[in-house]
């Protein structure tokens, strides 16, 4: 059922070609304390890829994005973002390199409205300064219109339009997860992290939020990177996979081939001793 | 039945974000604007004037300035007396060292004065949240408390450290009577009251919101969480100065610094949290509560006509005071502002709910 819906949204549109490493993680060692969180793991993503990231729980997935988006600054390693070598990046500045994500338990601003949440989404564009603001006058009018006009092109898009002036906090589960998908693309990024966007989802929702990962990769060209735990899923939608397991790298590449990869068999079933 | 929406379609994002989009409220608030500037002054008294409106609608304007900081970007504050007592001597010592200085010129100093301090009270934002800011707050509060009253340059070197402000004068005009210095506060208060909501419904309104909803996604999406908690820090003590001198100037005319302690602070967290944390409306109801029903509970025995000596009536204020405060904050958490906006809610399908 799954894989029929799915090949029915990807084949209704086009797809950018996969292009050039946009970002490459080399060597990237990131420890709390004594925890080794991640260790020595090198991959890259392409251009207008999706990626996925599984493991199981714990294996250092979630940390891997952290250190995509400049949560955690990795104690070893090399970024290199489109090309340029990143060095210790606060979170502000990576989205305005274009990143955007979401996150594995909702991180809405639950006491503004959908549409606020996916114009603050859109901050980073906006340019008037707070004298401007205070008069609500001439520029800050017309950039607000503006910003409004392409806000509305992704409450459209995920068809939100009914939701669009309730506060967030109102909302069900899986429209919230839809919402904050929509708030990251309001950002217009250029690449996407998707941290678990179907956990705790049915599987009408879990087809919805295919189907919107799918389109928003073929419409936009977004590259995404995604963490999910539902393995039909992965294999399905994702162009290569990396597998992780206790902070290492067990596996990497097309979705058939880590499936029958005996290390990653071994992580999520257990090994006889 | 009369607070219906039905019809008035919207078909431009600009009609759709103006200030009041619908037409009821919009002539609720000419009305409201109308009454206060014209039926008011016509028909008020000076004791209405002096007790109750001047100081509510100060009172108010102080509190919008720390709902900005509280309410919308989740910085508790209880330095906010100390802020208006810097409003207030900021403006004295304008007003006295250079008495060219045009009133209007001093108020906006003032303002800005008031906003470095608050930015620089503000700091500790960047590291501590919550309780432990409220606490960190505090101490400016007292820090301030002991400024104003040690150091004498500040009040110019009078022994007790009160100080009479100079008469109200602008362009040439003297806003001397209950009247004039009414009109003059009620300008300044819905000048103010216009620039904030403008501001909350802005970019920067929508990076305090972000803030206080959630930081860390705030800082994500790529607001800056020091650029947005310095800004609210520095408008609301722009207003709250303001407040603050209008406070010294207009409605007290010479005070010491008592006169801004904590207690101040105090009441105008409580102004914000029962009128409605984030809501410019809510800081209003707030005020109305705090300021007025305490004056109103005093006048209640002596309308009903009950031989009641003024203390008793004093205590009996306070009890009832306090059980409605209970009161309102069990039935609606989120304040006054809340109840107005779920009675609009329920308005708007009445008498026919379905």
């Amino acid at each position: 059922m799954m894989t029929a819906a799915v090949a029915s949204a990807s084949s209704s549109t086009h797809r950018q070609n996969i292009g050039e490493v946009i970002l490459a993680m080399e060597n990237i060692s990131l420890a709390f304390g004594g925890v080794q969180a991640l260790s020595d793991i090198s991959f890259d993503v392409r251009e207008h890829e999706i990626r996925a990231i599984i493991g199981p729980n714990g294996a250092g997935k979630s940390s891997m994005l952290n250190v995509i988006n400049g949560v955690y600054h990795p104690q070893q390693g090399t970024i290199f973002f489109k090309g340029e070598k990143r060095h210790q990046m606060d979170p502000h500045k990576v989205a305005s390199q274009g990143v955007a994500r979401t996150f594995q338990n909702i991180a809405l601003f639950k006491g503004m409205s959908v549409l606020d949440n996916l114009m603050a989404g859109r901050n980073l564009m906006m340019k008037t300064g707070i004298l401007q603001q205070a008069l609500y006058w001439g520029a800050t009018q017309r950039e607000e219109l503006a910003h409004r006009a392409k806000v509305e092109e992704i409450i459209t898009f995920l068809e939100i339009e009914s939701i669009r002036k309730t506060p967030v906090g109102q909302l069900p589960y899986g429209l919230q997860k839809r919402v904050e998908l929509g708030r990251a693309l309001a950002a217009e990024p250029s690449m996407l992290l998707l941290d678990e966007p179907m956990a705790g989802m049915n599987v009408e929702e879990k087809q919805d939020m295919c189907r919107f990962v799918l389109d928003v990769n073929a419409e936009f060209g977004t590259t995404i990177v995604l963490i999910e735990h539902d393995m039909g899923v992965v294999m399905d939608i994702s162009d290569r996979v990396v597998v992780l397991d206790y902070g290492k790298k067990i596996g990497d590449g097309a979705p058939n081939d880590v499936r029958n990869n005996q290390a990653v068999i071994d992580a999520y079933l257990g090994v006889q001793h | 039945m009369f607070y219906r929406e039905n019809g008035q379609f919207k078909t431009s994002y600009e009609a759709d974000q103006a200030l009041f989009p619908i037409m009821q409220d919009r002539v609720f608030i000419v009305v409201l604007l109308l009454v206060a500037f014209v039926g008011i002054p016509l028909l008020a008294d000076e004791y209405l004037f002096r007790a109750i409106l001047i100081p509510f609608l100060i009172l108010s304007l102080a509190a919008v300035g720390l709902n900005i900081l509280v309410g919308y970007c989740g910085q508790i504050s209880l330095g906010t007396g100390g802020f208006m007592m810097v409003g207030a001597y900021a403006a004295y010592n304008l007003a006295v060292r250079v008495p060219d200085l045009n009133m209007l010129v001093v108020f906006i100093l003032a303002g800005l004065i008031t906003t470095v301090v608050g930015m620089i009270f503000g700091i500790p934002s960047l590291r501590i949240k919550g309780l432990y800011l409220a606490v960190a707050t505090l101490a400016a509060q007292f820090f301030l408390d002991w400024l104003f009253s040690r150091v004498k340059w500040f009040t110019n070197d009078s022994s007790s450290g009160s100080v009479s402000a100079p008469v109200l004068q602008v362009f040439g005009f003297r806003w001397d009577s209950p009247v004039e210095k009414y009109l003059f506060v009620l300008s300044v208060v819905v000048l103010f009251s216009l620039i904030a909501r403008n501001l909350v419904r802005s970019h920067i309104g929508r990076s305090w919101m972000a803030t206080r909803d959630m930081d860390v996604a705030a800082e994500i999406i790529g607001i800056r969480p020091v650029y947005a908690k310095l800004s609210a820090f520095a408008v609301s003590s722009f207003i709250v100065g303001i407040a603050g001198a209008l406070w010294g100037f207009v409605h007290l005319g010479s005070w010491e610094p008592l006169a801004f302690d904590v207690n101040r602070s105090f009441s105008l967290l409580f102004m914000v949290i029962i009128g409605g944390l984030g809501s410019i409306l809510g800081s209003f109801l707030g005020a109305a509560f705090i300021v007025i029903l305490p004056l109103l509970l005093n006048q209640v025995p002596h309308w009903l006509g009950l031989p009641m000596s003024t203390a008793t009536a004093a205590h009996f204020e306070a009890m009832i005071f306090g059980a409605l405060i209970i009161f309102f904050l069990i039935v609606e958490p989120h304040g006054l502002a809340r109840l107005w906006a779920i009675a609009k809610e329920k308005l708007r399908l009445w008498p026919f709910p379905h």
